[in-house]
């Protein structure tokens, strides 16, 4: 099987070669049938690439151990859901996962775009054909998935930290926005080329773009949820390099997805809309090449690394060309329309921009910073948290207050007076809740308490806006209120949507400002006795063990009380694995649903005399973090979701121009 | 050989005949040129943008003016360029000759 498997990356190789190579002939020589046949060809590399996966699959499921991946990453004894799992649980699979959703996004633009007769369709076959032989050269020549060995009786097994639920869901997820970023930068590059300045490539754009940008979000966030979970450490996001490789992009992207919205009402910022989607896609390589080239491991290993250097020539050469090209179209590039206002909805929009940019740079800094200095001074400097912390408040909490006041704003001009007017409810609330959390102590973290009003501040600021959103439709066509705010939110479900991601901001905001009031307790304890954490009572029972299907699982027993009442007992603890030869944490975590907190506990060792150290936690709010996920898959969705009239439109616009 | 590269070789097969439809479909095409708009159509899909602009941004004045974002002097300061502009594009675009000849001019 390993034959078939390296077969087809060898087919996806040579077809992707051939889109690239003929799909840019086609272009220079206009000739109709050569570009429709590189387009096939796109489509033909999904499948090969298809058979490839399936191949990889396929060994997985049998514990092929002949093939060295296999071996490497699986065992025996793995369950079949982290089994399969393993398929992007190391390099190889990595990047056999990113050509196969890569390839997938092309067919599917090409079958869209077909079916939409879009011009620009042959523009952007080209830009995706690079990309795919990138990637498919990397599997054939460098890191290959299918190198065969003599099979040894077991594999190695998964790393343990590996063996969760989310981490089944979250690398997949991340790659569906990793690679999707590709689309609107294949695009923005095909207008380029075909010179084209109208607005083709963002209507094509749209829906790719929120289709990446959520499921790279929604990954994140599983992300931050397998890291609560299973590094067992009590927080969620540590501004490690990896994490910082999904963030920076999503933030390029967020700032494209409000800029993008400054071109179709006033035609401006068009430069700035393909620097950042060449940004974005710039830094979805560069997460990609963080994780996978051992960079940060140390630059001697980098160096050392099979697929680093390669990955370090394609961005350098993307991101050359790519900015090459909007020099070159400059001219065509300028916008005749002017800001009318700086109180203006563009204005906060392009505020808005300038701050999701900058912290995305300034993360970008923090990550390469240790890497610049091991390779000039051969000694890594650490960027820690305090850092990422100091600028996440300074960039993180004006744009809190830019998303409350975005939509009080009317688009071109507002007076003064009316931006007071539509102004005095949201801060009268986020002033009223200010007051009651000084009351209730809040004060003790002044950045809390500041990000706590700013919260309320937009909530209010949202709520207003569908109220007011929603009388003015009702005097517009009568009705109830319910079908007048069905028809605010159907005639505009972007904005909407928006609002409802905008709400789930203020969720994650606020749930990451509860950590500023955690409390932490440590303790060794002998049986029966107790440790009280932010209003909690546990008491030692003593320790237990089991055998699951590939780990021997110690618990320790705790009762856990709150004034005086029995809450259950729980059961924070350690697996150790035979065949991996490593231990994981398994902390212990009882959420409170009335006040949206957890107590997280982590069995830190057991002891030969019976007692054990445990450390508590009390993180309050938290679970609004997880909360957040859901509320911004829904504003997303009400965002993604067609309105036929305004497809309708569109598509009459662009047929007129001929197919 | 073995199963293997033998699938291999047929899923190339496949693909080969795949890419090389468009050719075994019309070997002999009459017109074998990529379509793509002039000049004139494009100034005309740049008036069809304009006119859509123009149209959403009057829609928005007016829903910013009837939820109070707007006061009534700056909705009539900006009220009047806007329609304006919505029914320029309109005229540039009207199907008759001379809308053709005003594209040509807009241009």
């Amino acid at each position: 099987m390993a034959e078939l498997g390296r077969a087809a990356l060898v087919v996806c190789l040579g077809l992707s070669l051939y889109a690239l190579v003929a799909g840019s002939w086609a272009l220079v020589t206009r000739r109709r049938r050569l570009a429709v046949s590189a387009q096939n060809a796109l489509v033909a590399a999904f499948a090969s690439a298809l058979v490839g996966s399936l191949v990889l699959v396929v060994a997985l499921v049998r514990h092929d151990f002949s093939l060295v991946y296999v071996a490497t990453l699986t065992s025996e004894q793995l369950p079949l859901g982290y089994t399969l799992s393993a398929f992007w649980g190391g390099q190889e699979g990595s990047l056999l996962l990113w050509l196969l959703v890569l390839t997938g996004y092309s067919a599917l633009v090409v079958a869209t775009s077909r079916r939409r007769r879009s011009e620009l369709l042959p523009w952007v076959v080209p830009p995706l054909a690079l990309v795919a032989v990138f990637f498919a050269f990397m599997l054939v020549v460098i890191s290959s998935p299918f190198e065969t060995q003599l099979a040894p009786a077991n594999g190695a097994g998964l790393n343990p930290s590996l063996q969760n639920p989310y981490m089944v869901a979250h690398p997949p997820l991340l790659y569906l926005g990793y690679v999707g970023l590709t689309v609107p930068w294949a695009f923005g590059m095909g207008a380029l080329l075909a010179r084209r300045a109208d607005e083709a490539w963002i209507v094509a754009t749209r829906r790719w773009t929120l289709v990446a940008w959520t499921a790279l979000g929604v990954g994140q966030l599983l992300g931050a949820k397998w890291a609560y979970e299973e590094i067992g450490w009590g927080g969620y996001f540590a501004w490690d390099p990896v994490e910082n490789a999904a963030l920076m992009p999503w933030l390029a992207a967020t700032a494209f997805l409000h800029s993008v919205m400054i071109q179709e009402k006033r035609g401006m910022l068009k430069v700035w809309n393909l620097l950042l989607v060449i940004l974005a896609f710039g830094l979805s390589l560069f997460g990609t090449f963080l994780t996978r080239s051992g960079i940060l491991d140390s630059i001697h290993s980098f160096t050392e690394s099979s697929i680093g250097p390669w990955f370090l020539g394609f961005i350098v050469l993307v991101l050359a060309l790519s900015i090459a090209l909007v020099f070159v179209r400059l001219p065509l590039l300028r916008s005749r329309t002017r800001l009318e206002s700086l109180v203006s909805r563009e204005a906060t929009f392009l505020y808005n921009n300038l701050l999701l940019v900058a912290l995305c740079l300034t993360i970008l800094w923090g990550v390469i910073w240790p890497l610049l200095s091991e390779a000039v001074r051969g000694e890594a400097s650490v960027v820690a948290g305090p850092y990422y912390n100091f600028f996440l408040r300074v960039f993180g909490l004006p744009l809190l207050v830019l998303m409350g006041l975005a939509p009080l704003v009317a688009w071109r001009r507002a007076s003064l007076r009316s931006l007071g007017a539509s102004f005095a409810w949201p801060a009268g609330i986020a002033a009223g809740v200010a007051v009651v959390l000084l009351a209730l102590g809040a004060g003790s973290s002044p950045v809390g308490l500041l990000a706590y009003t700013f919260s309320a501040f937009v909530l209010g600021s949202i709520g207003y806006e569908f109220v007011r959103g929603t009388r003015a439709r009702r005097s517009l066509e009568g009705g109830s209120r319910r079908s007048a705010f069905s028809s605010l939110v159907g005639r505009n479900r972007r904005r909407y949507g928006g609002y409802v991601v905008h709400a789930a901001i203020v969720l994650l905001a606020i749930g990451i400002a509860g950590s500023a009031y955690d409390t932490v307790r440590e303790a060794r304890l002998a049986r029966g006795e107790r440790l009280e954490v932010g209003g909690y009572t546990l008491t030692y029972l003593g320790t237990t063990e089991r055998m699951s299907a590939n780990a021997r699982e110690l618990r320790a027993q705790v009762k856990v009380q709150r004034d005086g009442r029995d809450l259950g007992i729980i059961e924070p603890g350690k697996n150790f694995y035979p065949v991996e030869q490593q231990v994981s944490a398994e902390p212990a975590i009882r959420t409170d649903a009335l006040s949206l907190g957890d107590l997280f506990v982590i069995l830190e060792n057991s002891n030969a005399d019976g007692s054990v150290r445990l450390k508590a936690l009390v993180n309050p709010l938290v679970n609004l973090i997880w909360l957040a996920g859901l509320v911004f898959l829904t504003g997303s969705l009400i965002a993604l979701w067609p309105d036929p009239a305004e497809e309708r439109r569109l598509l009459e616009r662009y047929a007129l121009a001929p197919a | 050989m073995t199963a293997g590269l033998l699938l291999g070789a047929l899923l190339a097969l496949a693909a080969v005949v795949y890419v090389a439809a468009p050719f075994l479909r019309e070997p002999d095409a009459p017109v074998d040129r990529l379509a793509e708009p002039d000049g004139l159509e494009l100034r005309r899909l740049a008036l069809i943008e304009e006119r859509d602009r123009s149209q959403d941004a009057l829609h928005e004045l007016e829903f910013d003016h009837r939820t109070g974002k707007l006061s009534d002097e700056d909705y009539r300061t900006l009220v009047g360029p806007l329609r304006r502009r919505v029914a320029e594009a309109r005229r540039a675009l009207e199907p008759r000759g001379e809308g053709r000849e005003r594209v040509r001019a807009a241009g």
